[in-house]
């Protein structure tokens, strides 16, 4: 599993990979966390409000940083 | 009646102000007609008056927020033309929330789905102007006349400075990659009531967070101005008769980053000492509407020139309503 994080490196993009590292670890799930700051990478995605959670290639969430437990719920959607 | 005491008591707090005046003159012995009884009463009424009103006005707006997503702003705005599109993009600026950086991808999507840039800028500029909570926390501090005078000000200064930069075809400034993006179409999930809530309850505290710093030092200038600095040196930069107070009150703005919030006690004291109030407003615009941080971000999307005229609108605008209130106020005040 390959989870990105788009965001230009603001607080809440820190946040939210933060948020992830620890929901992984409470899932007992292993991925890859890439954190996607180039603004012409973050657009290909086409997402309007960073930061956004990229997961496999597909965006599970834009526009808000998520908490770990919300990041949970969302990764034992994706398995 | 009822709303001059409501707005005393619940925006103005003046039995917060009585309760600290009680607590400077018993507690610490000190008057506060004398400074630094006045200073410290200044400061810890200001502190305790500016974070309640932050904590509860956030809340609230933040609950209406939550229901104008970006997504759905672009969606609405998409459909209309010419300038009610620059008046609907400046009423949506106050009400969308959304974090400064993303404030790059935003002005992509709106540009990808085909909104003019004259649109995105009437947003951008009346974004950071009109704070729904700064408005209410201007009607605390000065008066609801003020406060909506300033509303109106804003968004006109929004809405054609949005028009100027249509009318002038502006739009071969911007970075080609802005246009023609693939933006994702996904409707952004409707939230409970309690998923609402929750986003409030996060944007009181993430905002808390962030400007707590900016509050307690622009309270603190402002407690010096009101009672350690001279009036007549205060008068000499920034006095009503002076030409140059307005420019002088933008110009030391404009290059700043500071929260509105901070900004505000030291406006208070300003007025309080005798500045007119299109200067003190002046001085909290500029703050706001531009800063370096957000100029250097618009950098990677538009080119040099645009950004230049983007901020050479928004400055002179900024002057205009400065001149206009320091002529005007008293009608307002």
């Amino acid at each position: 599993m390959i989870i990105k994080i788009l965001g230009s490196g603001c607080k809440n993009c820190v946040t939210l990979a933060e948020n992830t590292k620890v929901a992984l670890e409470e899932a007992g799930v292993a991925a890859e966390v890439i954190k996607v700051t180039d603004i012409q990478d973050i657009m290909a995605y086409g997402v309007m409000s960073t930061p956004a959670l990229v997961i496999d290639e597909k965006v599970v969430s834009f526009g808000k940083v998520l908490k770990p437990k919300e990041i949970v719920k969302i990764l034992e959607t994706a398995k | 009646m009822v709303f001059e005491w409501l707005n005393n008591q619940l925006l103005r707090m003046e039995w917060l102000s009585n309760l600290v005046k009680l607590l400077i003159e018993n507690v610490f012995g000190l008057s506060i007609q004398d400074r630094w009884g006045g200073g410290l009463h200044f400061f810890i009424y200001d502190v305790i008056k500016i974070f309640i009103l932050l904590a509860v006005l956030i809340f609230f707006i933040s609950y209406v927020q939550s229901f104008f997503p970006p997504e759905r702003t672009k969606k609405i705005l998409g459909r209309f033309n010419g300038i009610s599109g620059n008046i609907l993009g400046a009423l949506l600026g106050t009400v969308t929330p959304f974090c400064s950086c993303s404030s790059i991808p935003l002005f992509i999507g709106f540009t990808s789905a085909g909104l003019p840039i004259g649109v995105t800028f009437s947003f951008l500029i009346s974004s950071p102007l009109v704070d729904l909570a700064s408005v209410l926390l201007l009607a605390s501090i000065f008066n609801w006349r003020i406060a909506i005078a300033y509303v109106i000000v804003g968004l006109i200064l929004a809405v054609i400075g949005g028009t100027v930069i249509s009318k002038a075809k502006l739009e071969k400034y911007v970075e080609p990659f802005v246009f023609g993006n693939k933006m994702l179409e996904i409707e952004p999930e409707q939230l409970t009531t309690c998923e609402r809530l929750d986003f409030a309850k996060d944007q009181v505290r993430d905002i808390v967070r962030r400007v707590w710093v900016y509050i307690l030092i622009g309270v603190g200038i402002g407690a010096a101005i009101h009672n350690f600095i001279p009036e007549n040196m205060i008068s000499l930069l920034l006095g009503q008769d002076k030409w140059y107070s307005v420019l002088l009150a933008t110009l030391v703005g404009v290059p700043m980053y500071a929260d509105i919030f901070g900004t505000l006690p030291i406006a208070e004291a300003l007025v309080a000492k005798g500045v007119g109030l299109g200067t003190a407003l002046s001085f909290m615009m500029a703050v706001t509407a531009l800063s370096l941080p957000s100029l250097i971000m618009l950098k990677k999307v538009v080119k040099i020139k645009l950004l230049i005229i983007f901020a050479g609108i928004v400055t002179i605008g900024i002057l205009i309503i400065g001149y206009t209130f320091n002529v005007l106020g008293y009608l307002l005040v």
